[in-house]
C-alpha cells in the first residue's frame, strides 16, 4: 500500500504487510547508496504487527521507481553473493592441483 | 613582553596549508568510514555511511555501484564440516550480513514433529511435556522435498483478502495459487511424515530411558484408525487413519537408500520405571522458525567482525608485557637486530576483544583496537536437516524471493499508476469531445 500524493510523486510511504527488519534494512541499504534519494527510512509500527513502514524520499524521480530499483539491485547482489559463495565452497572441496 | 614575542613569531597563513587530495578520503576519514573504534568504555563510528552524499565536499562518490561491488567481494571458506561451517565474507555491509543471519534463524523451512496422536501413556511424564520434547528432536530429512501442509487453502483465503492490501507475499501466493488445483490441507505423503514409539518397560527389569533412537519412520502413513459413527457399513474397505498416504514414501527416490530417521539417535525423549509404557504415532510437518524455533534449522548461526589490532613500535619490555596481557595470544614478539625486540599481531582472527591489552595506564594511546566493517567471519551450525553450504545458499534465494516480490508489488503500482494516468487523460480527452 503506498501513501502518497497525487500531485507530489517524489515522496512516498510504503506500507507492507508480513514483513520485518529482513527485508526493510537490506533494502534501507541499497536504497540510501542510490543517488536520487534524499531520504530513506523504516518503522515497524508494533512489533507484535508483521507490519514495515517504508518512507521514501527522493530528488525527483517517482519513489515508487526507486525502490524499484533498489530491490532490484538487492536481487543482483544477492545472487552475486550467492555465486562467489557457491564457488568458494566447490573450490574449497575439490581444491585445484 | 607578549608583543616581542608576538612579532618574532613567524606569519602563519591559511594558504601553506598543504591541499586535501580530492578524490581520496584523508586518512581519519576513511577510519571512520571503514573501522569500528573500539575504546575502553564504549565502541564508536558503529554505523555504516551508507549516504550516497556523505562525501560530497570531497569528491567521492558514496554511492553503491554494482561492478564495483562484484570486483570487490569475496568469500573465503575457513572450515566446512559435516554439520558446521566457518567463513569469511569480505566487501558486504552490515545490513545485508544481517539479514542473512535473520532469514537463516528464522526463515528457512525444516521439518519436525507438530502432532503426537497418544494412544497410551502411563509413564510419569506428562503428555504435553513428552510432546514438547518430540517437537524439538531433529529430523534427517531434506525439507525441500516436502511442501507445505494445508498451506494452499490457508493461503488462497488469506491472499484474497491480503490482496486489497497488496502484500508482496500475498501477491505472488494468490497469482500461484489460484492456478493449482493440488489440495493440501489432509496430511498425506507430500507433506507429512509418520514416527511411531512403542516402549514398554517389563514389570521386572530396571527403568529404562528412551531414546530418540525408538523413533520408528513409518513410510506407509499412519497406523492408528480413526473411529467413525458408522463403523459397520465400512467394515470391507480399508480403515481411515489419521493420514491420507497415496503411496508409500519409500517409493520415493530419495528415501530409498537413507531412511528418515532422527539425526541423533541418543537424545533423551523420556524414562520408563517397570510396568509403564508409551505408545504414540508423531507427525512431522515443514514450518519456519519464525513460528516456532523447533523449525529453526540452525543450531545457531552468528557473525562477527574482523579484528584489526595497531600497535605500532611497541618494544622491549612493554611489548613482552603486552604479550603477556593477552589471554587469547594475539601477539607475538619479532626480533630485531641488535637485542631489540618488537610486537607484531600474529592471530588477529582469535581476538575476542576483550580488551585486556588496552587495559591499564597509557596502553590506550599504544594499542588501537579496531574491527574492520566489511568483514564479517560467519558461523553456521547446522542441527542435521541439511549441511552447513546449502542451507546459506538456500537463505540467500529466500532474500532473492522477498526482493523479487517486492519489486513485483513495485512494478504492479507502476503499472497501476500509469493505467490511472492513461484512464484520466482519456477522460480528459473524451470531455473535451463531448463539449
Amino acid at each position: 500500500m503506498e501513501h502518497g500524493s497525487f500531485t507530489d510523486n517524489s515522496a512516498a510511504t510504503f506500507s507492507l504487510t508480513d514483513e520485518d527488519h529482513t527485508i526493510a534494512n537490506a533494502v534501507r541499504f541499497t536504497l540510501n547508496q542510490d543517488p536520487r534519494v534524499t531520504f530513506y527510512g523504516y518503522s515497524i509500527p508494533h512489533p507484535s504487527e508483521a507490519r514495515v513502514n517504508i518512507r521514501v524520499q527522493t530528488t525527483g524521480d517517482p519513489a515508487r521507481e526507486v525502490l524499484k530499483d533498489a530491490c532490484q539491485n538487492l536481487m543482483l547482489m544477492c545472487r552475486h553473493v550467492r555465486c562467489t559463495f557457491d564457488k568458494a565452497v566447490e573450490d574449497l572441496k575439490q581444491p585445484m592441483l | 613582553m607578549a608583543e616581542g614575542v608576538g612579532e618574532e613569531k613567524k606569519k602563519f597563513s591559511i594558504w601553506d596549508l598543504p591541499d586535501v587530495p580530492m578524490g581520496q578520503l584523508p586518512p581519519y576519514l576513511e577510519l571512520q568510514r571503514s573501522r569500528v573504534s573500539c575504546n575502553k568504555d564504549a565502541p564508536i563510528h558503529i554505523e555504516s555511511i551508507q549516504y550516497s552524499g556523505a562525501y560530497a565536499s570531497m569528491g567521492i562518490d558514496n554511492s553503491s555501484q554494482l561492478d564495483r561491488f562484484s570486483n570487490n567481494f569475496r568469500v573465503e571458506v575457513v572450515r566446512l564440516n559435516e554439520d558446521d561451517m566457518e567463513f569469511d565474507m569480505i566487501g558486504i555491509d552490515a545490513a545485508i550480513a544481517n539479514s542473512f543471519r535473520r532469514i537463516l534463524i528464522a526463515e528457512l523451512p525444516t521439518m519436525a514433529i507438530e502432532k503426537v496422536l497418544i494412544a497410551n501413556i502411563t509413564s510419569i511424564i506428562q503428555d504435553k511435556v513428552l510432546a514438547h520434547r518430540l517437537g524439538l528432536v531433529p529430523i534427517r530429512v531434506d525439507p525441500r522435498l516436502f511442501d507445505y501442509l494445508s498451506g494452499l487453502i490457508h493461503f488462497f483465503v488469506d491472499g484474497l483478502s491480503e490482496f486489497m492490501e497488496f502484500t508482496p507475499r500475498a501477491l505472488g501466493n494468490s497469482l500461484l495459487l489460484s492456478l493449482s488445483i493440488v489440495k493440501n490441507d489432509q496430511p498425506n505423503e507430500k507433506n507429512t511424515i509418520v514416527f511411531k514409539l512403542h516402549v514398554q518397560c517389563k514389570r521386572d527389569s530396571l527403568r529404562i530411558t528412551v531414546k530418540s533412537n525408538a523413533l520408528k519412520w513409518l513410510p506407509n502413513g499412519s497406523e492408528l484408525v480413526k473411529e467413525t459413527r458408522n463403523a459397520a457399513s465400512d467394515s470391507s474397505s480399508k480403515p481411515e487413519t489419521y493420514t491420507y498416504f497415496g503411496c508409500s514414501q519409500e517409493t520415493i527416490p530419495e528415501f530409498v537408500k537413507n531412511p528418515i530417521i532422527p539425526k541423533y539417535p541418543d537424545i533423551i525423549i523420556a524414562k520408563l520405571g517397570p510396568g509403564l509404557e508409551i505408545e504414540l504415532e508423531a507427525h512431522a510437518v515443514k514450518g519456519i522458525g519464525k513460528t516456532h524455533a523447533k523449525w529453526s534449522p540452525v543450531a545457531t548461526a552468528w557473525y562477527r567482525m574482523l579484528t584489526r589490532i595497531d600497535c605500532n613500535y611497541i618494544e622491549d619490555d612493554l611489548a613482552e608485557e603486552l604479550k603477556s596481557k593477552c589471554p587469547v595470544n594475539v601477539f607475538d614478539i619479532e626480533v630485531l637486530g641488535k637485542g631489540r625486540r618488537r610486537e607484531t599481531v600474529a592471530r588477529p582472527r582469535a581476538s575476542t576483544l576483550c580488551r585486556k591489552c588496552i587495559r591499564g595506564d597509557d596502553w590506550e594511546k599504544r594499542v588501537a583496537l579496531r574491527r574492520v566493517k566489511d568483514h564479517f567471519i560467519f558461523t553456521i551450525e547446522s542441527t542435521g536437516a541439511l549441511p552447513p553450504e546449502v542451507l546459506f545458499t538456500e537463505a540467500m534465494k529466500i532474500l532473492e524471493d522477498k526482493t523479487r516480490d517486492n519489486r513485483a508489488l513495485m512494478m504492479l503500482l507502476i503499472w497501476l499508476v500509469r493505467m490511472r494516468e492513461a484512464m484520466d487523460s482519456l477522460l480528459i480527452q473524451g470531455d473535451f469531445l463531448a463539449s
